[in-house]
Order: C-alpha cells, then structure tokens, then sequence
C-alpha cells in the first residue's frame, strides 16, 4: 500500500485530525477528538472508493480533509502527485479546481439568494471565465445532470431535494474535476430519487472519467456505486476491500455486524445477527488497544492493550483485527 | 385571529409617509418657509401660534424670543435632524457592518479584539462619551455626524457578528470556498446580501436614536451652534420661556416626537414585513 502508483490519484498517508478542547479562562487545551487518526489509504484513478461507517466516526471529516477545507493536524495527502496538506493561499486555490465537493444537504448547499444559473457560474466565475462562457457552460451543465436550461433563472427554493442535488453536482462539475468528494450526497433525499442521484453519478462518473470518494453510512448505497469500500470506527479504517469481497467475507468484527444490520428486503428470511451492545465510545478517550474492543464479541486482553494495525490478509483485503491472520483471506469470494 | 390595531401595512404607510414628509419638508424648506429662519424681529418677539389670541399676521406658529418665524425654524431645523440622524447612521452602519463581518467570518484573534472593544464601549455610556467628544472638538453638524457615528457601531457588529457567524457555517460558502474564493467574494457575495433585511431594520430604527442624539445634545448646547435652527437647540430656548412662552417649547418637541415615532414605526412595519416567519414574504 504504500508503494506509490501510477494509477493512484489520490494517495493518503497518517492523516490525522484532532479538533482540541479548550476550558478555561486562558482556553488551555485540555484534550482533542481524535476525528481521524492516522488514517491511510489510496484512491485510484476512475474508481469510487466508498467510505461507511457510524455518525461520528470521523467519514465525513475525512472527506473535508481531502477537500482541504479544514487542515490537517498531521499526515500527507497527495493529489496527482501533488502534496495538498502543504499548500497554502493562491497555490492551493489554483489546485482546488479539479477537486470538488457535493454535499449531504441539499437545502443548505445552495443560497438561497441566487438563481441556479449564478449558482452553477459561479466556479466558472471564480475561475475568471466571462459572461459569455459562463451561460453557455450553465446550460451545457444543466443538461448533462438532467435539468432543463429554462430551470437557469430559477432560485433553490423552487426545485425539489433531489433537483437541488442536481444543481450542486452541476456546480461540482463546472470546471471538470478530476476528483469529487461525495459526502452522504443522498442522505437526505427519499429513497426513490436516491437511486436516480445515484445513478446520475455513475453515469457521470464514466462520461468524464472522474474518481470518486463516497462517504456515506448507507451500507446498500454504498454497495450499489463502489468499487472498493473502506470501513471506518472511531477515526479508524478497522477494513478496506475489493466491493465484491467486503460485502461477501467480510474479515473485521465491526464489519460484520454493520453488514448483519443491513434490513432484508424478503419477508420471513432468516439469517445471524450480530448484535453489538453499548455505544460508541467517545472519541475524545478512545479505548485503549483495538477501539472495537469494548464492543467486540471477540475480543481478549491482546485486543484491550494492542492496536492491531491495517494488514493485507490476500487479495487487497485489510484488516484491523487480532483475530484476522495474514493471508488469511482465501480465494473464495 | 384579531387584527391588531396598528398591522404592519398600517405602520409601514403610516410611518413611510411621515419619514417622507420630514424628508420633503427638509429639502423644500425655503419653499415651505414665509420668513428667513434667522430674521430677528424685536415686536413681533414671542407672538403665540395662530390659533391663539393675539397672534401675528404670517406667523402661524407664533415667534420665538428674538422674533424669528417658529415655522421657517422647524422647516429649516428638519435639515439638520435628518442630516445628521442619516449621516451618524450610515457612518456607524458601515463601521458596524465592516468590523462585525471581518470579526464573524474571520474569527480566532481578530473576533477577540473587536468584539472586546465593542463591549468595552457598550458598557460605557456613549452619550457620555458623545458628551465627552463634543465638548472637547466643538459643536458643529459635522462633529456630531462623526461622534454619534463612532459610538454606535457597536448593535451592527454585534448583529452582523452573529448572523457572519452561522453563514460562514453554510455549505454554499464551504462549495465557494472549494472553488477557490477568495475571502472577501465570499462576504461580498454570500454574506452580506443575507444581512441587508436585518441591516435595514436595525438602521431604520438607529435613525430615530441619533435624531435624539442629536437633539439631546444641542438640547444640553453640545451640538450646532446657534443661532443655527435644530430641533434641540430651539426646545432648549423655549425651556427658558416655558412660562411665558410654551409654544416654542412644545412645537419643536412636537417636531421630534412625530418624526421620531414614525421612523420607528416604519422600522417595526418593515421588521414585521421582513420577518421571515410572517409568511407572506
């Protein structure tokens, strides 16, 4: 994994995030959330890498790092080569263009002020492309998510969740990144049009060769558009898989237990559960050893006092687990 | 449900249109007045208003103590209300809006050290320092602008402060932000047109104040000089002749107190019309 590769386009290396806690008259730091703690992994070109996991294990800040809308407290990402956690001001304006961002709420993500047409220029604007240009790529972009050029006049509060997330995936897309940060982009939408926003990503995915990050704790959504899956707890990545082998063996006890969560659409089917108990620790003192370990059924004093670090268990399957073995992983999947 | 006596519609019309008329009177004053606001006349000195007996010819509102036209002084004495109270308003507006933006958006160590002083300064009294100011430069229309201006920021960085805060938040500002704005696009196009409605509220009712303001202190012989008509110096000459004289007193109060009320009652109207939650916006 750490082996830097051609066709990786985003390569990210101990990213860490702690948000510090300040008390007091003289705000002394008197501890941090461990958003995202020392978190790896890579993003090839053209794939969706998608990230699940529980509110609050730190997926969503994982993806505003990457966006480099909030800085990281330690750890490198690299985008096309490029080191993004050390740029700064003009340089790192200049980068954002070709990574971009669609967000979770579709009834925030737009001002309500603006007409859709200034909306989707206004990276267009910001990239300092004129008048002209602009109404003529608005329509282009209007078109490509599904929405008519009449629609260009219009303000949010006149189209409908799923419309809006149209508009924002048109003001992604304005100034062709190769790169777009999902976060929950279907969350808050009915089920019905989820699967159009969704699709409507996929297809857009393979017309303009983008790469995706799709973080989301719809464990089915995330199925449906990923080529890989990441799993996270507590700021960790506890697995990361080939879809296909991540919904099928899954490795990690965590793993296994959001996948046995996952309703059946057939009445009357039978199968394990695995129920955890408690709740999710705080991260502000996250358990010592494995994270999983308070919650785990498997769990023993190695668990309570090591970390178990991200191993290939065979065929680009990793796992956080004592309990996992190297090359454990068989071909069956 | 009832309708309350004074709906918004009713203030707004009511309120518009006296602010409208105080504007109209101060830009036709020499139109409206027969006489030049300083004319002295020593036999026509304290005549009562026409409705009293022994009223002068022309002098519809009687005289003051030196024989000048009541009316031409009010007339003349809206210009000098309405341009300061609009001036000091627009100076701390823009002062206000400015420094609570900056502080709101920007945040950590910049936020503290306005945000402080605008504490600092709410916590004095500002018309003691207003006092304070003026007696030291002198009174004229511009010192005035610029004292009441300066000392009353502080209510719309405190308001543009707050509402900076909870927009910045925003995800439309974070998609700006991602598409490489820079700072102040973001406060010029995603920050500040949201606050006009608030600003426009909060600047409506702040005229009605620094009209106040400004008669207080020419009340107390703080503000424009005479023999300069403002509505604060001429209630300060009639105190003296209150028995004698009462009228001049109370007309100029009168003056004040019409315009006063109706620039804070098209204030509420357009607070209420703004007001998202009255629904018929």
């Amino acid at each position: 994994m750490t082996v830097r590769d051609a066709t990786d386009l985003v390569e990210v290396s101990g990213l860490t995030k702690h948000f510090p806690l300040r008390k007091g008259l003289f705000s002394r730091q008197v501890g941090a959330v461990r958003a995202v703690d020392d978190v790896s992994f890579v993003i090839r070109r053209g794939e969706t890498l998608g990230l699940v996991g529980e509110s609050g294990c730190g997926k969503s800040t994982t993806g505003r790092l990457i966006m480099r809308l909030i800085p990281p407290t330690e750890g490198g990402i690299l985008f096309d080569g490029v080191d993004l956690s050390k740029l700064e001001g003009s340089a790192l304006r200049r980068m954002r263009r070709q990574f971009q961002m669609v967000v979770q709420d579709p009834f925030n993500a737009l001002n309500p002020r603006m007409t859709v047409a200034e909306t989707i220029g206004e990276p267009l604007y910001l990239a300092g492309q004129d008048r002209t240009a602009r109404e003529r790529r608005v329509k282009e972009l209007l078109e490509v998510v599904g929405l008519a050029s009449y629609h260009a006049e219009r303000y949010p509060h006149e189209f409908s969740g799923g419309q809006r997330q149209r508009i924002g995936i048109a003001r992604a897309l304005a100034v062709k990144p190769k790169f777009i940060v999902c976060d929950e982009p279907v969350s808050a939408l009915d089920v019905s049009i989820q699967a159009q926003v969704v699709n409507l990503l996929k297809d857009l995915q393979r017309e303009y060769a983008l790469t995706y990050l799709f973080v989301s704790h719809d464990l089915g959504v995330v199925r449906h558009i990923s080529d890989r899956v990441a799993v996270m707890y507590l700021g960790k990545i506890v697995e990361l898989a080939d879809k296909r082998r991540l919904y099928s063996t899954p490795k990690h006890p965590y793993t296994q237990a959001l996948l046995s969560a996952v309703p059946v659409p057939r009445p009357g089917a039978r199968r394990d559960r695995v129920m955890l108990t408690g709740d999710v620790p705080s991260a502000r003192r996250p358990p010592s050893g494995c994270r999983f370990h308070t919650r785990c059924p498997l769990a023993d004093e190695t668990c309570r006092q090591v970390e178990p670090p991200l191993i290939d268990v065979g065929n680009n399957h990793y796992a956080a687990c004592h309990r996992v073995t190297k090359g454990s992983e068989r071909d069956d999947a | 449900m009832r309708r309350p006596l004074f709906d918004k519609r009713l203030k707004m019309t009511l309120g518009g249109g006296i602010v409208v008329a105080a504007i109209l009177m101060a830009i036709f004053a020499p139109l409206l007045s027969p006489f030049d606001p300083n004319q002295q006349d020593l036999l026509q000195r304290l005549k009562p208003p026409a409705w009293s007996a022994g009223a002068a010819a022309g002098h519809w509102l009687g005289t003051d103590n030196f024989g000048r036209d009541l009316w031409s002084r009010i007339a003349f004495g809206s210009r000098i209300s309405i341009l300061v109270g609009v001036s000091a308003m627009l100076l701390a507006g823009v002062l206000g809006t400015l420094l609570g933006m900056v502080a709101g958006y920007k945040g950590g160590r910049i936020e503290q050290v306005i945000m402080r002083f605008a504490d600092a300064q709410l916590a004095f009294p500002d018309f003691l320092l207003a006092i304070l100011i003026v007696a030291a430069i002198g009174g004229s229309a511009l010192n005035l602008i610029l004292v009441l201006g300066v000392s009353g920021w502080m209510i719309y960085a405190r308001v543009t402060f707050g509402l900076t805060r909870s927009l910045r938040e925003r995800p439309y500002v974070e998609a700006a932000v991602s598409h490489g704005a820079w700072d102040w696009y973001i406060i010029r196009r995603h920050i500040f047109p949201q606050l006009v409605p608030v600003l426009t509220v909060v600047s409506t009712l702040q005229v009605a104040q620094m009209i106040l303001a400004e008669t207080a202190l020419s009340f107390l012989g703080l503000g424009i000089p005479p023999p300069a008509p403002s509505w604060g110096n001429m209630l300060a000459e009639g105190r003296d002749r209150l028995f004698v004289a009462p009228w001049i007193a109370n007309l100029s109060g009168l003056a004040i107190i019409i315009v006063v009320w109706g620039i804070n009652m098209l204030g509420n109207g357009l607070r209420e019309h703004l007001d998202p939650r009255s629904g018929d916006l």
